[in-house]
């Protein structure tokens, strides 16, 4: 072995940040009260809350259908909007397919629509266009656009640019070689990101109404106020039965456009 | 009538001043088969890739059908394009389409992109199609998706693709270099009937010497961006295949 080199040597550099990390970790903890004590003393609370819960109550059913119903109209208006709009955003923001002047100004464009939590923009929604489902619509439909055009981009930027040579070699115009060479290439992954944007937005489409953007949240929301817990765990399962059923319509797209 | 192509002092620089094709001058006429030989690197392809413009030129001019193709944009350049037909040695074929729908492609130069996205071809184009796959023997695989051919299949279907466009120059680059011994004198055969039948002139670039003397009337052989060699096949001798490669132990 060389004098002075030993192996497995870690930098220094990076046994400092990991010392300021768990220094870092140990002051927020202190600062917020996360502690054992603390635990115990929410969890006699807890207890309380979970057994009047206990059964759920699904008297007011009819309230339940009507938020939920709302809320999965909202999620595939959204999401049919969202997927229209990141098509053409997605292609002008593909680095193997427009010059930079072109991709920058859309980039930043499509990174402002998922800088903002769904919830945030619709509470700017509804400050803008008041309160009910067109807010949430919209605020769905940016949310989808931030993320939706952004994967786009991207599986247009890994197609196989020799393909395109092909294409454009036969004298194909612009748009035919969009149709002829890039369509081909990304339409299976296309339709497995619009399949998971949907169910994200089923996933939002409850939370939005929190804020008075529409759909099932304000009936959660509304029934937490009135200390309804019997009703609020009536809502929560039907929420997780929608995901579910969003879930297997999911699978079963996926299964139908596999390859 | 003037030369079907007509190349004058055509220079291109990836990175400026260091020019790959360093002012190459050619006439292409009547409907021969011109191999262009040469060492890797030498800029072949990219001179096959400058005359329908997939490659942009520095300098010079490329005269085809009367017309700079150099100085052409847009629309006028698409023609023209149209009118070249292209081989690959990758294929290049849209994998995830199927035969017909690649064949159909050589027609997208004069398809609008909504009848192309509805697939609403013309039936004499579709017709064409169908007469061109029993040429290559390709009939039954019409439906079948391109990624699922073999080699030698797609490189037929990437001939007929070319061949769709009914071009007045058909270009291929290094078309036989992914393909076995035998599959390449097929594609080779195949490349000289559809050319001869449509008595169009092809230029070809080639690494197999032997190939190129066997199947053209015409070598060109390029070393370091220059034509070194232009003649008939019988003329390439040992001392010429020296000039265009450099060294001699390969040759025995």
């Amino acid at each position: 072995m060389p004098a002075g080199v030993r192996p497995f040597q870690s930098s220094p550099l990076a046994r400092l940040g990991w010392l300021v990390l768990l220094v870092y970790l140990a002051w927020a903890m202190s600062s917020l009260e996360f502690s054992w004590p603390r635990f115990v003393l929410g969890l006699d609370n807890g207890a309380k809350f979970i057994a009047r819960m206990f059964p759920p109550n699904f008297e007011r059913w009819d309230l339940l259908v009507k938020g939920l119903s709302e809320s999965l109209q909202m999620a595939f208006i959204a999401s049919f909007l969202g997927v229209l709009i990141s098509l053409p955003l997605g292609l002008f923001a593909a680095r193997n397919m427009m010059p930079a002047i072109i991709t920058w100004p859309v980039r930043v464009l499509i990174i402002a629509c998922r800088s903002f939590h769904p919830v945030i923009v619709a509470i700017i929604c509804v400050k803008a266009v008041g309160f009910g489902a067109l807010a949430g619509i919209i605020a769905l439909t940016v949310a989808s656009v931030g993320f939706v055009a952004k994967l786009f981009a991207e599986a247009i930027e890994e197609i196989s640019m020799k393909q395109i040579e092909g294409v454009r070699a036969t004298g194909a115009s612009f748009m035919n070689v969009v149709t002829f060479g890039v369509l081909p290439q990304v339409m299976f992954r296309f339709i497995g990101f619009s399949a998971y944007e949907t169910d994200a937005n089923l996933r939002n489409s409850t939370m939005v109404g929190i804020v008075g953007a529409g759909g099932i949240g304000g009936t959660l929301f509304a029934a937490f106020q009135r200390f309804d817990y019997d009703y609020v765990f009536a809502i929560v399962l039907a929420i997780i039965g929608l995901i579910m059923i969003g879930e297997g319509i999911q699978i079963w797209i996926k299964r139908v456009f596999r390859q | 009538m003037s030369a079907a192509l007509s190349i004058r002092n055509l220079v291109k620089e990836y990175v400026a001043g260091k020019p790959v094709l360093r002012g190459i001058s050619l006439d292409i006429e009547g409907a021969d088969i011109t191999a262009i030989i040469g060492p890797s690197g030498t800029g072949k392809s990219t001179l096959i890739r400058c005359i329908n413009r997939l490659v942009e030129p520095t300098s010079g001019e490329i005269v085809f059908e009367g017309r700079d193709v150099v100085k052409l944009s847009g629309a006028d350049l698409r023609a023209a394009r149209s009118r070249i037909g292209m081989v690959f040695q990758e294929y290049n074929l849209v994998e995830r389409l199927t035969v017909m729908e690649n064949l159909l492609t050589g027609c997208l130069g004069k398809t609008s992109a909504f009848k192309a996205f509805l697939r609403r071809f013309k039936p004499e184009d579709i017709g064409r199609a169908w007469e061109m796959l029993e040429i290559v023997g390709l009939q039954t695989f019409a439906n079948a998706r391109a990624d699922s051919l073999s080699g030698g299949q797609r490189q037929r279907v990437g001939i007929s693709r070319a061949v769709m466009q009914q071009p007045a120059l058909l270009l291929a680059d290094e078309p036989t270099s992914s393909l076995d011994p035998k599959t390449s004198v097929e594609i080779m055969e195949l490349l000289v009937r559809v050319a001869g039948s449509r008595n169009i002139p092809v230029i070809i670039n080639m690494h197999d010497v032997e190939l190129a003397r066997r199947f053209a009337k015409r070598i060109v052989g390029m070393s370091g961006g220059l034509v070194v060699y232009d003649g008939a096949p019988d003329g390439l001798t040992d001392a010429t295949l020296k000039d265009i490669y450099g060294g001699e132990d390969w040759l025995h």
